[in-house]
């Protein structure tokens, strides 16, 4: 029986009108994976000396301190990244395969997802560390290896019924964020209550048997509710929710690009695919914590301020820019055969950029707490982003072709699209000029001659923006009839 | 109003369409049939300059459709659900056409009140998205969408699939009434070969991408078409 799924699986994926990009995606996604892989083993080399030597203290203890945050934060990253476990099941429904059988393959796929091996590269490292270095006993490191792994596949799980419900992840990442938060600030420490529980594992023989019954719970349930959602009418039907009109009228003030914008803005509200761009804009908006707390040394450089300040405020224009104009896709036909300016098409994208990256930028004044210096690198990476990459990010994306089927949120990271080589050359204005500037300014006069220079080339860009939209049109005009034949192929 | 000249699309070495001269005259109600993959599709698409002939070219008003693009604010069409706009609730959709074509909401509530009878209360004040429709309410959204503004060519690609018989009753009242305006020019494929001889002046039989027949409508048409596909 499996074989079948096997051989479907196969040829759905030999068979993709998009093989060719998707297999040049596979080899860049498989240098990532080799690039994790590496810094997964490193880090646990690098955590376990760094924790010994430096801190002088058990890293058996300080990893079990901060085990919650890796449980959590997998989560969220499965969330956010993770493929559903879906086979084409609806042919399959009326043959003669047990349900059950449909269940275990596509569950079964999950078992063997990158997302729960890429751990095994930090623990087993760590964990022969720690018998060797650390003199510990190996059947505890064992049984502490073992519950650590039922937390991972009890994660695998945990995801998979997540899935099915739509904003219950905001509020796993927003406790996560909060706790971080009064841990940071030293108000209340989470880790004093988990730790104990992470070191029992350890300690404790009988302890693994929590996570290991979770685990179980967790099979059990979403094996039951995916069997029960085997029907054209549950879990296989496209949910539809009742709904209400909106006009937003108030964005009439902004005339013939309002037709647009007020779409824009119903396409990101009502599309689970377009919402995760504002997800990664929010996550983003985090990353600068990684630069400016010092947390990792290598990114102290000044000139890293201006790359994390960068992401910060362009967390909404990178993400969403980059598909434009693949957001709209599933009905390219109609904008090419209706009565529309491309310019104010262009115009409404590039002014919701804009305003996602003031608001961006309002937000992130909370790096005001590592000082004004700080804050000053966002303002002027804000100028940046909004007078350069927004052009930039739009006409990438005029080379992108790939359909983005808008109720499904997941792909949204990385498979197969914006890859090619003309996306890949505009990128390097969009990261590395700015580096370059600051660091030019930075070097030869002060930090704030690099600020000046960033800001200043980033008001530049507004004289070119006619000449780059003028661009991007001629390219929507050439490309037109390419762009809605691969528009037509679904995946 | 179409004037289509040497007209061929080729995939791969297989012709999916030759047609060297065929003339559509304003005001024309214009009916399109043949089996599937006789080029129906290929042929609207092509005037709509969503695909790109081989050879020839399409003029619309004069204008050649693959030079200039002032022919989409007299053309309008509905050829499936590519030109519906999922995630909008019907009324969304119905006003977003409109501002595209120059019309305010009141113009577009006024011409959708004509409508009623053919929405069957099943289009408007729904709560729904249009994804979430069935495929025959999407139709009668994207029909009628077609109509907004005043066009003077009008394109709908098998307008009467899907549609329930009420509906396509109503639908073909509707077309007639196109039809009698000398001002509009409809375009109608269809399967139907009732339908189709009841609401077009002039009928186009396409097979395997040529016009095999041209034909003015009267009483013997249906029986010449239904001998032809009969053979």
């Amino acid at each position: 029986m499996f074989k079948h799924f096997i051989n479907l699986q196969w040829k759905s994926f030999w068979r993709s009108a998009t093989l060719s990009s998707s297999l040049w995606m596979k080899i860049f996604m498989g240098f990532w994976a080799l690039y994790l892989i590496v810094a997964m083993v490193g880090g646990s080399f690098g955590a376990y000396y760094f924790i010994e030597k430096e801190l002088c203290l058990d890293p058996l203890v300080v990893v079990n301190r901060f085990l919650i945050y890796w449980v959590v934060a997998d989560l969220l990253f499965r969330y956010a990244l993770q493929k559903m476990p879906v086979i084409n099941i609806k042919p399959l429904l009326i043959l003669p395969f047990n349900k059950r059988k449909i269940v275990s393959f596509a569950f079964g796929k999950t078992v063997f997802s990158f997302f729960n091996i890429i751990h095994g590269f930090f623990f087993i490292p760590f964990s022969i560390l720690l018998i060797v270095k650390g003199g510990h006993s190996a059947l505890n490191v064992l049984l502490w290896n073992i519950g650590l792994i039922a937390l991972i596949y009890a994660n695998n799980f945990l995801n998979i019924l997540l899935n099915k419900k739509d904003n219950l992840i905001f509020l796993v990442g927003g406790i996560l964020a909060i706790f971080g938060g009064l841990q940071y600030f030293g108000y209340f420490d989470i880790t004093k209550y988990t730790a104990p529980f992470f070191q029992g594992l350890f300690d404790t023989s009988y302890m693994v048997v929590f996570p290991i019954i979770v685990l179980i719970i967790l099979v059990i349930i979403s094996f039951r509710s995916f069997i029960k959602d085997l029907y054209l009418d549950a879990g296989l039907a496209s949910k539809a929710q009742s709904v209400k009109t909106e006009n937003l009228e108030w964005l009439d003030r902004f005339g013939k690009t309002a037709t647009f914008l007020k779409n824009d803005i119903k396409l990101i509200k009502r599309n689970k695919r377009a919402r995760s761009t504002v997800l990664v804009s929010i996550m983003f908006l985090f990353y600068g914590l990684l630069f400016f707390t010092g947390a990792i040394e290598t990114y102290d450089g000044p000139v890293w301020r201006i790359f994390a300040a960068i992401f910060v405020t362009g967390g909404f224009l990178l993400s969403f820019g980059q598909f434009v104009p693949s957001w709209d896709s599933s009905y390219y036909p109609l904008m090419m055969s209706q009565n529309i300016r491309y310019k104010e098409y262009l115009s409404s994208k590039w002014w919701l950029m804009v305003i996602a990256t003031l608001i961006s930028t309002v937000l992130a004044s909370g790096y005001l707490y590592f000082g004004w210096d700080v804050y000053l690198a966002i303002v002027v990476a804000a100028i940046y982003n909004i007078g350069v990459n927004s052009h930039i990010v739009l006409w990438a994306g005029a080379y992108v072709k790939t359909p983005i089927d808008l109720t499904s949120n997941k792909k949204a990271f990385g498979d197969k699209q914006a890859f090619n080589t003309k996306t890949l050359l505009l990128s390097l204005p969009k990261m590395v000029l700015p580096l370059v500037l600051y660091a030019i300014g930075h070097y030869a006069y002060s930090p704030y001659a690099g600020y000046a220079l960033v800001a200043v080339a980033g008001v530049a860009g507004f004289a070119f923006k006619d000449k780059v939209f003028d661009k991007i049109e001629s390219i929507y005009r050439t490309e037109k009839y390419k762009t809605l034949w691969a528009y037509k192929q679904k995946k | 109003m179409i004037a289509v000249h040497n007209l061929t699309k080729t995939y791969s070495g297989n012709t999916v369409l030759n047609i060297d001269n065929l003339e559509i005259h304003k005001g024309n109600s214009f009916g399109l049939v043949g089996n599937n993959g006789a080029g129906k599709t290929t042929l609207f698409s092509s005037i709509l300059d969503l695909i790109k002939p081989t050879t020839g070219h399409i003029e619309n008003k004069g204008i050649k459709v693959n030079e200039s693009e002032d022919w989409k604010t007299i053309t309008s069409a509905f050829i499936d659900e590519t030109f519906l706009i999922g995630y909008l609730t019907a009324e969304e959709y119905f006003y977003f056409i409109g501002e595209l074509r120059g019309q305010n909401k009141a113009d577009v509530d006024a011409l959708l009140s004509g409508f009623e009878d053919f929405f069957h209360g099943e289009i408007l004040g729904q709560k729904k998205y249009l994804r979430d429709l069935s495929k025959g309410n999407q139709k009668k959204a994207g029909i009628v969408a077609a109509l907004i503004g005043k066009p003077e060519v009008i394109v709908l690609d098998e307008p009467f699939a899907n549609l329930d018989p009420t509906t396509q009753i109503r639908l073909k009242k509707i077309i007639k009434d196109l039809a009698a305006d000398p001002e509009v020019t409809v375009l109608v494929s269809s399967h139907d070969l009732m339908h189709v001889t009841e609401v077009c002046e002039r009928i186009v039989v396409l097979d395997k991408g040529e016009v095999v027949k041209d034909i003015a409508t009267s009483e013997a048409t249906l029986k010449e078409l239904e001998e032809h596909f009969n053979k």
